[in-house]
């Protein structure tokens, strides 16, 4: 029996508070969806249009995908190569961080060895530490090394999720049974084996959270590529459109393209989002329940 | 009791040290295992940690205007500087407002979103998960750009508000930016919150209804313990998150003259590193990140004896 069936069929639910719930449900769901379909009919306009007339629907004639043109060709398509630039550092960025916190914390549960809660502590402590703290030390250190102006700088530092990690650990320890690697032990497999070939999937949907948030954290990420970057071919898109953005001002042509940018950086993230939920909702409610 | 030479429960136990001396298993596979992360972690985050704290430290001396730069030794004097500085103060004082106007607020309504959710008042639960959830997709930088049109009196789709209340100026700037944070991360906080509320048993519900316990009354009694780990968890995200504030005001820096570059303590460490003064900005990052710390633990402590009993 589902949950939903048993709680409907327990008790009535009486007509008046359901209507009222749901109109709040509503008015709440318009404040969050009514920026983001705003930003689609902003898209869709010339500037003219922009500033004056109704600002939630669409006018004559529909210029999305010419907007989208001028965005992308502005500037010999320097948004193009923000959004490539994006799609390494957070694509790399997520699936190795994933590949090593999981790797990491998989050791932490299953394996027992001195020192193992002082690492597994030291590492929880990383997720304390503000990211925007280390951005500036880092610079100091990649330009010691000659290196802070290059794609390396943004990519390094983010293949690090101790937040990853402390998910990986308690989804290893509930979800990869001991007596199972026991018997891939007597089976002749080595540990690294067992762990690709057997663990990593029934870690499956904790690595799809994992992968997702340190994405999404990537592609946010502002402060490390200001502080670390100075030419502009490097740039992420969040740094990019931002850049465009403080320069509207001066050319006011930007305007329309950092909103159109804008829609464009979130596509994406919903994408990814849409595509992979049926995974990362599991994984989410292991880490708040157990957290 | 402290004079005895062997505590009873050794005496009886059967004697540790064999195990803790037998050699650990599979010694290359651990190290194979952690030695990725641990290697990227001491490089990428405990090592730019002690540069800072190392810089904090220190200051540089000149000799003359333009003479050769030196590191010497500066015991607490950036310290001193930074525990002196009204506007360092200010900046802290401005983003613990900012928690007070934001968090009560996000997570109140975040809880309410899942446990609404997890009602049977509401039907299409599944859009309207979604539909919450939608804002975090967006980078909090394009958040605050989108939002900065949305209060900006030219093209804003609501003239009537932004062309007659100052949504940009001192007094209501702050909020503004609340607005901007609590639109991207209710849903995400909701979405946390529910998966707890998913999580607990079936029975415990169905033993509570047949009680004769109401929503409300199961919300409160039943729902809310359950789901307090959960809260706890997304209370000290908001805490660090808060105080570490940066993308919002350096966004609205640029369409608000409200917004000074003193006004969160990152930005002002920003700013400073582009003086350039790395020491002293160390020293108010590292004393950012000890405040951080000490309000993150101290929320876990008051806040664990009630959340896990």
């Amino acid at each position: 029996m589902t949950r939903t069936a048993a709680g409907g069929g327990a008790q009535r639910t009486r007509p008046l508070p359901v209507a009222t719930t749901m109109l709040f449900m509503v008015i709440c769901a318009s404040y969050f969806l009514v920026p983001l379909w705003w930003l689609l009919v902003a898209s869709s306009k010339d500037r003219a249009a922009l500033n004056d007339g109704d600002g939630l629907w669409f006018s004559n004639p529909i210029l999305l995908w010419d907007n989208i043109k001028g965005a992308l060709s502005y500037d010999n398509s320097i948004f193009v190569r923000w959004a490539f630039n994006s799609l390494i550092y957070s694509g790399v960025g997520a699936v190795l961080g994933t590949l090593f916190a999981a790797m990491a914390g998989y050791a932490l549960a299953k394996y027992v060895f001195p020192g193992r809660n002082a690492t597994f502590n030291v590492i929880l402590g990383g997720v304390l530490v503000p990211a925007t703290a280390l951005a500036l030390p880092l610079f100091l250190l990649f330009s010691k090394a000659g290196q802070a102006d290059t794609m390396w700088a943004i990519l390094l530092p983010s293949l690090v999720s101790p937040f990853g990690v402390y998910l990986a650990r308690i989804f290893a320890a509930s979800a990869v049974p001991d007596e199972l690697l026991e018997a891939a032990r007597i089976d002749g497999a080595s540990e690294f084996r067992t762990f690709f070939t057997v663990a990593i999937r029934l870690m499956g949907p904790a690595l799809v959270t994992i992968f997702l948030f340190q994405f999404v954290a990537i592609w946010n990420n502002f402060f490390l590529p200001l502080v670390m970057l100075q030419d502009t071919k490097l740039y992420p898109l969040t740094l990019g459109l931002h850049t465009w953005n403080s320069q509207v001002t001066h050319s006011p042509q930007l305007q329309l393209y950092v909103i159109v940018g804008s829609l464009l950086s979130i596509v994406p993230l919903v994408i990814a989002f849409l595509a992979l939920q049926r995974f990362w909702r599991g994984g989410l409610a292991e880490g708040g329940v157990k957290a | 009791m402290a004079t005895s030479v062997v505590p009873p429960q050794l005496a009886q136990a059967p004697p540790p040290e064999p195990t803790r001396r037998r050699r650990v298993r599979h010694k290359g596979a651990i190290v194979g295992f952690l030695g990725p992360f641990v290697a990227l972690f001491i490089l990428f985050y405990l090592t730019p940690i002690a540069y800072a704290v190392w810089q904090s430290f220190h200051k540089v001396e000149r000799e003359g205007t333009f003479g050769k730069a030196t590191e010497v030794f500066a015991g607490f004097s950036q310290y001193t500087r930074v525990l002196e500085n009204g506007d360092f103060w200010a900046s802290i004082g401005r983003v613990l407002v900012f928690f007070v106007a934001s968090i009560p607020l996000q997570l109140g309504l975040a809880l309410l979103f899942a446990l609404l959710l997890d009602s049977p008042l509401v039907k299409g639960k599944s859009f309207f998960r979604l539909a919450f959830f939608a804002p975090y997709a967006v980078p909090g930088v394009i958040a605050a750009i989108m939002w900065g049109f949305i209060y900006s009196p030219q093209i804003s789709p609501f003239p009537q508000v932004a062309d007659n209340v100052d949504l940009l100026g001192p007094g209501l700037v702050m909020f503004a930016m609340v607005n901007v944070v609590n639109w991207v991360y209710t849903g995400y906080n909701m979405l946390i919150i529910y998966s707890a509320l998913q999580a607990i048993p079936k029975d415990v519900i169905e033993a509570a209804t047949i009680d004769g316990a109401g929503q409300v009354r199961i919300a409160w009694s039943v729902k809310i313990p359950a789901v307090a780990p959960a809260l706890v968890l997304t209370g000290v995200f908001s805490i660090i998150g808060t105080l570490q504030l940066f993308n919002e005001p350096r966004v609205f820096q640029s369409i608000s003259s409200a917004v000074g570059s003193n006004y969160t303590p990152n930005l002002m460490v920003d700013a400073t590193s582009n003086i350039p003064d790395y020491y002293f900005a160390a020293a108010m990052s590292v004393v950012l990140a000890l405040i951080t710390c000490t309000l993150s633990f101290t929320f876990l402590k008051l806040t664990q004896k009630r959340a896990f009993g």
